[in-house]
């Protein structure tokens, strides 16, 4: 499951301007208008002159303005003014992104991508993007290779600059391990898992047999087999960008560990991103759930002021990665060279051991792992663990996974068709594999 | 044909210079009424000589000005995103790269019969407006008899009952899906109150279905009776005094009386009704909360206009959204046009039984 930050309510206005909007867009055969029709007109004066406006365009709550790095940035630079325009969803977005996009108008200075679509956005706007590689201020060597390498299109340029990612780890309810007799210590935890996602299935066995009533050991099947597919080196490409979801051994085996976890009662047979899932987040329905970084602030928020001191984050059984963003520069945009520059400096390691700081989105500049700001972090919510430590391992730890351009439609679809069935409706994990399948063809046109 | 519907028509007003020459070559081509037609211009011709300096050139025109935002406005929202649609239906179309569109021809219809998801949807779709149009409707029939009585406070009673028509669809659909929750919701707390068992209202296949019809009858139970309200209040109050003087009950001046003076409204509103039964889409969208425009683990709530934003929007293929948009299209004419016939074939076997019934008896002869 590639798509992130999901949360929040579909806001039905947003999705009929977006209806007409792209149809309108869709339709028509206009080549591309001349560039920078879409920047808002007004820029700001002052009084030393004319100020040039930037517009960033992202999607959900992505924290660069809450981190407040728009204002470090202005007041280094007097001459530039930096706007944000917000989506709450990716998935009305993304598609708005492409019209845009497509259109050579209404576009952002800089934009963000979330790394479901990136391969996408790289295989089919490579014309209408910038080169970011090389330009001033990026040190390719600051950010994980594998990183890097999903931010580079087909033809060998970097077009996309990486903000951050999502390595994997396990949040647990201490009292819950507890009263079920496991190991409550985060080293004893991680330990008891250590290497094999089996072993997490074998815990979850320990932890039903003593299990306290109403509760049970994760939260969802579909959360287990994100996580565990986010740790194999080839997911649903190949290296040559062929789709391989059907055949690959590696998701085949995700999944049936994950229908193991819903056939033998392991889950609390929640959907992420789901009220419902709120909810037992507050509840307290769940002991544990795979979280990446970016997921810590999102329990916390729905765990609430009851779970403080309950929660705490081990280490994942296998490195892996879950999410994470990009930012591109549109060459439709009037103010290329010192957009790039911003999107230089927003995705610098600085930068993004602050975002960090502040916002909990791990940097993908491993630059950044030895700053104090990130090695030293400790997280007070969920007992004052590490974070910055067991993420920066499982991040130097993820596979370099080729993504291809519909990753983020079948990694949904795996989940949200067919595991989110063998979990809820208890249908046989070959007939919901099967219906997965047939859903995924019919989406991809095979 | 087309030659017919230049813009030099009959009402055009005569002008010489070059309209004068398409009217000769239209003359050419047309047929006695183009004839007739070119008469008039004359006739009108011979008229104008007598006032070009009184009549302002503007007023010649100014008819057409004052119409032409409609026409525009109607090209350009109504008629263009339709042929638009058409178009990008006939093409393979992207949404990563829409002005590349590859000839398709009737491709996208074709696939369409033997689309498992078109076909769940289709049922589905029917399924819900079944669901959500009959009782709808019924209990609108209900609350605006109840409305019409004179009591007290019959303002604040049409003021709530029009006040889920007032409620986003957004907020009351989010506040629905906590209702249907599996596991805290209040549906299933009130089954559990009654000693039956909870029910998973997002994935039962009906459960999901009566779900997103409840939404629907809720928010739109109120508008229809405040338009039944508004056509009884029109029935002649004499019509209800001479059926109680020849002793008709208050359900026979119902049946008789109120019924039949509802008609055009009872028409309007299944109308209405129907076609948005037909493109149901926020409801089941938001019902769905996190699942996207699947309508549910296994499309179980998918209506048309869900699977349509799905392929357009979500798997970006607009060219088969497209024709999924036509087939919807397709289907509402074919429905409103069955019903059209049905009506003359009653009418007409009312009128005429016996030939209606000579004919049949004569097809059956000869089937045999």
């Amino acid at each position: 499951m590639g798509s992130r930050r999901r949360n929040g309510p579909v806001v039905v206005l947003a999705l009929a301007l977006l209806l007409g909007a792209t149809l309108s867009g869709g339709c028509a055969t206009d080549p591309a208008p001349p560039p920078g029709a879409g920047v808002p007109a007004r820029e700001p004066v002052d009084g030393s002159g004319r100020r040039i406006t930037l517009t960033v365009g992202v999607f959900g709550t992505f924290g660069l303005q809450e981190a407040g790095l728009y204002d470090t940035y202005m007041r280094l630079h007097p001459d530039i003014a930096v706007r944000q325009t917000s989506l709450t969803r990716n998935d009305v977005y993304y598609p708005q992104l492409l019209t845009h996009l497509t259109a050579g108008s209404g576009l952002a200075d800089v934009q963000a991508v979330e790394v479901g679509n990136i391969a996408e956005v790289l295989a089919t706007q490579t014309g209408r993007l910038d080169a970011l590689g090389s330009a001033p201020g990026v040190d390719p060597s600051a950010f994980l290779p594998w990183k890097w390498a999903q931010g580079t299109a087909p033809d060998g340029r970097t077009l996309a600059l990486g903000t951050d990612i999502g390595p994997q780890a396990v949040c647990y309810r201490k009292d819950l391990f507890a009263r079920a007799g496991l190991p409550t210590e985060r080293g004893a935890v991680g330990r008891l898992w250590a290497g094999d996602w089996r072993k997490y299935l074998a815990a979850g066995v320990r932890y039903r047999e003593r299990a306290p009533k109403g509760t049970a050991f994760t939260d969802s099947a579909s959360g287990v087999m994100a996580a565990v597919t986010g740790s194999a080196a080839l997911r649903y490409y190949d290296e040559r960008g062929e789709l391989i979801v059907a055949v690959n051994p590696a998701v085949r085996e995700a999944w049936n560990l994950a229908a193991a976890f819903a056939r033998q009662g392991l889950t609390a047979r929640l959907q992420q991103f789901t009220p419902g899932w709120d909810q037992a987040f507050a509840n307290g329905v769940f002991a544990t759930v795979a979280c990446p970084a970016w997921m810590l602030g999102y329990i916390q928020d729905k765990a609430g002021p009851a779970g403080r001191g309950r929660w705490d984050v081990a280490a994942a059984p296998r490195p892996g990665n879950w999410g994470g963003s990009f930012l591109v520069v549109p060459s439709a945009g009037r103010h290329r060279a010192e957009a790039a520059r911003l999107a230089a400096w927003l995705t610098a390691p600085a930068q993004q051991a602050v975002l960090f700081e502040r916002r909990g989105s791990f940097p993908s500049a491993s630059a950044a792992y030895a700053l104090p700001s990130v090695a030293d972090a400790r997280h007070p919510y969920f007992g004052d663990a590490p974070v910055g430590e067991i993420f920066a391992a499982a991040a130097r730890g993820v596979p370099r996974a080729p993504v291809g351009p519909k990753d983020a439609l079948v990694a949904q679809t795996l989940a949200d068709v067919g595991m989110l069935q063998v979990d809820q409706t208890g249908r046989s994990p070959e007939s919901a594999w099967k219906a997965a399948m047939k859903a995924i063809d019919n989406a991809l046109d095979r | 044909m087309t030659e017919t519907h230049t813009p030099t028509g009959p009402a055009d007003p005569p002008a010489p210079g070059p309209g004068a020459g398409s009217r000769a070559r239209g003359a050419r081509v047309g047929t006695g009424r183009r004839a007739d037609r070119g008469a008039r211009g004359a006739r009108s011709a011979r008229r104008t000589p007598g006032a070009p300096r009184r009549t302002p050139v503007g007023s010649r025109w100014a008819p057409y000005a004052l119409v032409a935002p409609f026409f525009l406005f109607f090209g350009a929202f109504g008629v263009f995103p339709l042929a638009a649609t058409a178009w990008t239906s006939l093409h393979r179309v992207e949404l990563t790269a829409p002005a590349e569109a590859e000839w398709v021809g009737l491709h996208n219809y074709a696939r369409l019969l033997d689309d498992a998801f078109f076909w769940n949807a289709l049922v589905n779709t029917a399924v819900i407006g079944v669901l959500s149009t009959v009782p709808q409707l019924l209990l609108a029939l209900g609350v605006a008899h109840l409305l019409d009585v004179r009591l007290r406070g019959r303002g604040l009673f049409r003021v709530v009952a029009l006040a889920p028509y007032a409620t986003s669809v957004a907020a009351a659909t989010l506040v629905f899906a906590l209702f249907y929750g599996r596991d805290n919701g209040m549906a299933n707390w009130a089954l559990g109150v009654a000693g039956l068992a909870p029910v998973d209202w997002q994935n039962g296949p009906w459960a999901s279905k009566l779900a997103v019809s409840s939404i629907v009858v809720w928010r739109w139970t109120g508008y229809n009776a405040l338009i039944y309200l508004a056509a009884m209040q029109t029935v002649p109050r004499e019509l209800y005094e001479a059926a109680a003087l020849d002793g008709a009950s208050r359900w026979r001046q119902f049946l008789h009386v109120t019924l039949p003076g509802l008609r055009p409204a009872i028409l309007f509103t299944v109308l209405v009704s129907t076609i948005g039964a037909t493109q149901l889409f926020g409801e089941p969208l938001l019902f769905g909360s996190g699942a996207g425009a699947s309508g549910g683990a296994d499309h179980q709530f998918q209506t048309l206009g869900l699977y349509l934003y799905e392929q357009g929007w979500v798997n970006l293929h607009l060219g088969r959204a497209a024709a999924i948009a036509w087939a919807m299209l397709v289907i509402l004419v074919v429905l409103f046009g069955a019903a059209r016939l049905l009506r003359g074939v009653h009418a007409r076997g009312l009128l005429a039984r016996g030939a209606f019934t000579r004919r049949a008896f004569a097809r059956g002869k000869r089937a045999s």
